[in-house]
């Protein structure tokens, strides 16, 4: 068979399952998120729609399908339209370059394929991919605040947006030290700077146990919070503070168009739980070394089992993003800015110093 | 006047303005409550069971010898609400009269228990149900054989009323 067939395929079927996989986490963390908010409040929460509930996130999206969709009258039409697309949109796209494993090879007879779970995980510029996207998706919360002509959806849009730029700049700064350190411990010959940026190596360069938390714990703890700033979440989620701005951003929105901003943001949670377990928890990597298993580099089984463990890591992120919301109260507009500008930047750039001055002169 | 001293961020020690381990001690309190005894009651199979003072369905008491209403018209006549309608009529046992008809509009009733309070018999009580569910407007107006409850099934009402009024 030609090759671009097999790639056509290839692709496809990928495509297929991280959709139907970025869904299904989006609908498993909405489950998640009410259980544990009910358990922390001393309640049981939703446990009747199937066993344990468990098909209440499905009720859930199917109730938001019947629902009718209202557009205000004064509303712009066409971008109240487009925002909750890009939200979504966004969400789903920043997954082609994050590899959920390592390759396995297929032997299909003319030859031997290697198969990387991602559609696209060993691209070059993966990381800077990634921030430019999350990025973008602050288009879609600011379209749609703008769009809504109401000026309670239009202060959650630009909240929005200056959280975003407050945050980018220290979650950016704090990758530089990862990359730093990666490039330490780099498994490519002779140490190049080559495909330092893709996520795969990023992975691959933390191999047994050298996961980068325990080198950059303060990098580690500038992501993690810029990570909550950048998915409007916990103690960040200025531009839906409840009690403040009506509903924030999405006020104006019903039907499945608040549905794709509901399952955009518990997208771009899962999304943020694998940057950081790609970047800082070893991504795929297993906890112990893989010849435990008694499996070798290349067989499906090895990355079925570095793909459960990856999930594992997400999912454990996740529980742990939920238990922040659930704890701790939302920042006021002021001390998100002063904590964004006056200690997480000058945090990030005593990081970036820190680990340039350790490499340079201890190693 | 412009307040600079003593403000919330002066009183914080070292450790409360690093924020981090406050925040640690913020999830752990959480973390206790998970494994605490929940508050919740699951409706359909942990049915509540109210006390004596419950005013829930008002019920014709009706006794071993039969009902005790002697169709006097007082309820009716006092009902805020217009709910209760009596048709009185004779018959041979001491009492004298009894209602051919005594009829209870469920939508319209306030549950006031003014009816219970101004019966001279202690023929009318407010019971504990408070499962009130209709499917047509017809059905939510009770007639006297779904009104009538056996006395024994009423004793914490009637406990009640002895000993507060």
């Amino acid at each position: 068979m030609p090759e671009l067939i097999w790639i056509l395929i290839e692709t496809l079927i990928k495509a297929v399952f991280i959709l139907t996989m970025i869904l299904l986490a989006a609908a498993t963390l909405v489950y998640l998120e009410r259980r544990i908010s009910a358990f922390i409040q001393n309640r049981y929460g939703p446990n009747r729609v199937g066993p344990f509930g468990l098909l209440q996130p499905f009720a859930d999206v199917f109730k938001l399908f019947l629902k009718e969709d209202l557009v205000p009258k004064v509303a712009d039409k066409r971008f109240h339209r487009i925002a909750p697309i890009i939200s979504l949109g966004v969400t789903l796209a920043v997954y082609s370059v994050i590899p959920l494993s390592n390759y396995f090879t297929i032997d299909t007879g003319e030859s031997v394929r290697k198969i990387y779970l991602g559609i696209a995980p060993n691209v070059n510029i993966g990381f800077l991919f990634v921030l430019a996207m999350t990025s973008v998706g602050v288009y879609g919360i600011t379209l749609a605040g703008w769009s809504s002509n109401n000026k309670y959806s239009l202060l959650g849009g630009l909240r929005s947006s200056a959280q975003m730029i407050s945050y980018e700049l220290s979650m950016g700064l704090s990758v530089i030290g990862v990359l730093l350190v990666s490039n330490y411990f780099t498994t490519a010959p002779n140490g190049s700077w080559t495909n330092t940026l893709s996520l795969n190596t990023i992975v691959l360069n933390q191999s047994g146990w050298k996961w980068n938390i325990i080198f950059q714990p303060l990098g580690f703890l500038i992501f993690l919070v810029s990570a909550f700033a950048e998915t409007n979440r916990a103690p960040f989620d200025l531009p839906e503070a409840e009690p403040e701005l009506v509903g924030g951003f999405n006020t104006e929105y019903s039907g499945m168009k608040f549905g794709m901003f509901f399952l955009a943001e518990y997208g771009n949670m899962a999304t943020s739980a694998a940057l950081i377990t790609l970047l800082f928890l070893g991504g795929w990597q297993l906890p112990f070394p893989s010849s435990w298993l008694g499996l070798t580099e290349g067989s499906i089984w090895l990355a079925l089992a570095q793909f459960t463990s990856f999930l594992l890591k997400i999912i454990l992120l996740a529980i742990f993003f939920i238990w922040v919301r659930w704890s701790i109260p939302r920042f006021r507009y002021d001390q998100l800015m002063n904590l964004g500008w006056k200690i997480m930047l000058p945090l990030s750039l005593l990081n970036i110093v820190i680990t340039g001055i350790v490499l340079q002169f201890f190693f | 006047m412009n307040i600079t001293k003593n403000t919330e961020a002066e009183r914080m020690n070292f450790w409360e303005k690093i924020y981090i381990p406050e925040i640690a001690r913020g999830l752990g309190l959480t973390l206790n409550q998970v494994f605490k005894p929940k508050f919740t009651r699951q409706y359909p199979e942990e049915v509540w069971e109210p006390e004596g003072s419950y005013r829930g369905r008002p019920v014709l008491v009706k006794e071993e010898t039969g009902e005790r209403c002697v169709a006097c018209g007082l309820c009716s006549r006092v009902c805020p609400a217009l709910a209760i309608e009596v048709q009185a009529s004779e018959t041979e046992k001491d009492k004298e009269r009894y209602p051919v008809k005594f009829e209870i509009n469920m939508l319209r009733c306030i549950f006031c228990g003014f009816c219970e309070e101004v019966c001279p018999e202690e023929a009318i009580v407010m019971s504990k149900d408070y499962h009130l569910v209709f499917q047509s407007q017809e059905e939510a107006i009770l007639s006297k054989d779904k009104l009538e409850v056996p006395i024994a099934k009423l004793q914490d009402r009637l406990e009640f009323l002895r000993q507060y009024r």
